[in-house]
């Protein structure tokens, strides 16, 4: 066997260096919470397809502080998809055209010449703090009110101890990759945080741990969602299509079925 | 997870005075009394096809369901009231969740694409609304005969054929099945899901199940009035 030295970056021979593509964006400019915002258009030019969505604003922002200008407040932490902190309206989808989060979704999903409208999440739940920035801690205030299970702590119990069937450590585990970023609402007609708290409800109420507590969570997240703002589900499924983590619409009608479970054993939310 | 940037405006939402999912449901379980209303409704009008007799016989056998055990038109009047209040109930949910929605949202989207959305589940709320006047239309029409000389309620065939001898009044009436089946399609797989009887397995049987029925119905209810229309029943 011979080995031939043609190395994967090996480039062929007589291509050219390719530009990178020109877009037009247009930003939702918001200087604060109380403040009226509007879309403002701006240009980037030589944007690499393996930039991921968030690099292209990167480059932006720098433009703009060379240019003297405010950067564009836009949220992001680990830019792996997995921490729930970036979220953009792309094009008029969570997201953007990619069933994925903001930071992993990639410029190659774009043309060159292409015009994007971003914008933030949209719902009196999640105001604006600035531009694209939302705040999401209605979601934190949902957990608290019963998106957790009461153990004591310093004792853990051998995990094999309590089996768990296979199917529901499954479904749980699917229901429990939701990373709260917040595209169900804002792709919700009726920016109803549904599916949030419905992946939260799923995920602990099929475990062993969480059967305790099962009634008084879902009644206390429920009547949480409404206090906050949140709309209510009308079962459309944009929530589910635009999920980065894909939860399913199963976990809604799981809700419901607690819910009204619940509701008919004595449950009431606390006030 | 989520921001803790800035602590400007901890507002104080309205707390919503009933819960969503119970308001969901109470429009699942009204719309299910109505769907078995108009599965029935529906039998009734193919009687047309049976004759100017056996329709008006059906329509008087209506008004004398139980006798004697019950006086009169008794058992036609409870289920009127039933409607009145599975409708009511409906609205009601139907209109506080509506509200609630644009509560929730109170700045638009400048660009917003929708994915997953069916025709029949964006016009839910306004085609909900045409059903309504539409209903209003039709009792003023064919039950109470306000709109409508012909006939009398004890022997409506008459009236029946008047009403959809009239063009203008049939296609109004297509209309308003085709909007009717179009919110069955939805709101029977809504219905089912608020109910919490839906999950992966089952969602695409109640999906079918869901398109079946509001076919079957559409199609039931558009056969009588075209019938008399194209004058296959006179």
């Amino acid at each position: 066997m011979t080995i031939t030295d043609q190395g994967p970056h090996s480039a062929p021979a007589g291509t050219q260096e390719k530009r990178g593509m020109n877009l037009t964006l247009r930003v939702w400019r918001q200087k604060g919470p109380q403040v009226k915002g509007k879309m403002v258009t701006y240009k980037v030019t030589d944007i690499s397809p393996d930039m991921s969505f968030l690099e292209m604003l990167d480059v932006l922002n720098e433009q703009l502080i060379e240019q003297g200008d405010d950067p564009v407040a836009f949220d992001h932490d680990c830019r792996e998809g997995i921490c729930g902190m970036c979220g953009l309206m792309i094009n008029g989808q969570a997201h953007g055209p990619q069933q994925t989060t903001t930071c992993q979704l990639h410029m190659r999903s774009f043309k060159d010449g292409d015009s994007i409208d971003i914008e933030p999440w949209r719902a009196s739940a999640f105001p604006v703090i600035k531009d694209l920035a939302v705040d999401r801690r209605a979601f934190d205030r949902i957990i608290q009110a019963g998106g957790y299970i009461s153990v004591p702590t310093g004792t853990a119990p051998e995990a094999h101890s309590v089996p768990v069937p296979k199917k529901d450590a499954d479904n749980a585990f699917d229901a429990a990759t939701c990373i709260g970023c917040g595209a169900c609402v804002a792709a919700c007609p009726n920016a109803s945080s549904m599916l949030f708290t419905a992946a939260k409800v799923t995920h602990l109420g099929l475990l062993p741990q969480g059967q305790p507590e099962r009634n008084d969570r879902v009644v206390n997240m429920v009547a949480q969602q409404d206090r906050e703002g949140f709309g209510g589900c009308t079962n459309i499924g944009e929530c589910s299509a635009a999920c980065p983590k894909g939860i399913s619409m199963e976990t809604i009608s799981r809700l419901n079925h607690d819910l009204l479970g619940a509701l008919r054993a004595g449950a009431r939310p606390k006030s | 997870m989520v921001t803790v940037t800035d602590s400007t405006q901890r507002r104080t939402p309205k707390a919503a005075k009933t819960n969503s999912v119970f308001k969901k449901a109470v429009m699942a379980i009204s719309g299910i009394i109505l769907v078995l209303y108009l599965i029935a409704h529906m039998i009734g009008n193919l009687k047309a096809f049976a004759g100017a007799e056996d329709f008006n016989h059906y329509s008087h056998w209506l008004r004398t369901i139980g006798n004697p055990a019950l006086p009169g038109a008794t058992a036609l009047w409870l289920i009127r009231i039933v409607l009145l209040v599975a409708v009511v109930a409906h609205i009601w949910a139907a209109v506080s969740l509506w509200r609630q929605a644009r509560r929730a949202r109170p700045e638009r989207y400048v660009t917003k694409k929708a994915v997953a959305q069916s025709y029949a589940s964006r016009t839910m709320r306004w085609g909900g609304v045409i059903i309504l006047a539409f209903v209003i239309f039709h009792i003023l029409d064919l039950t109470l005969g306000a709109v409508n000389s012909a006939g009398s309620d004890g022997e409506p065939y008459d009236r029946l054929l008047a009403s959809f001898q009239n063009p203008v009044v049939t296609i109004f009436y297509a209309v308003a099945v085709i909007l009717v089946g179009m919110h069955l399609r939805h709101g029977i797989w809504s219905a089912t899901q608020t109910l919490g009887q839906s999950n992966r397995r089952r969602e695409l049987t109640v999906n079918y199940t869901a398109t079946a029925i509001a076919t079957v119905l559409t199609v039931g209810f558009l056969l009588t009035p075209f019938a008399v229309l194209f004058g296959l029943i006179d």
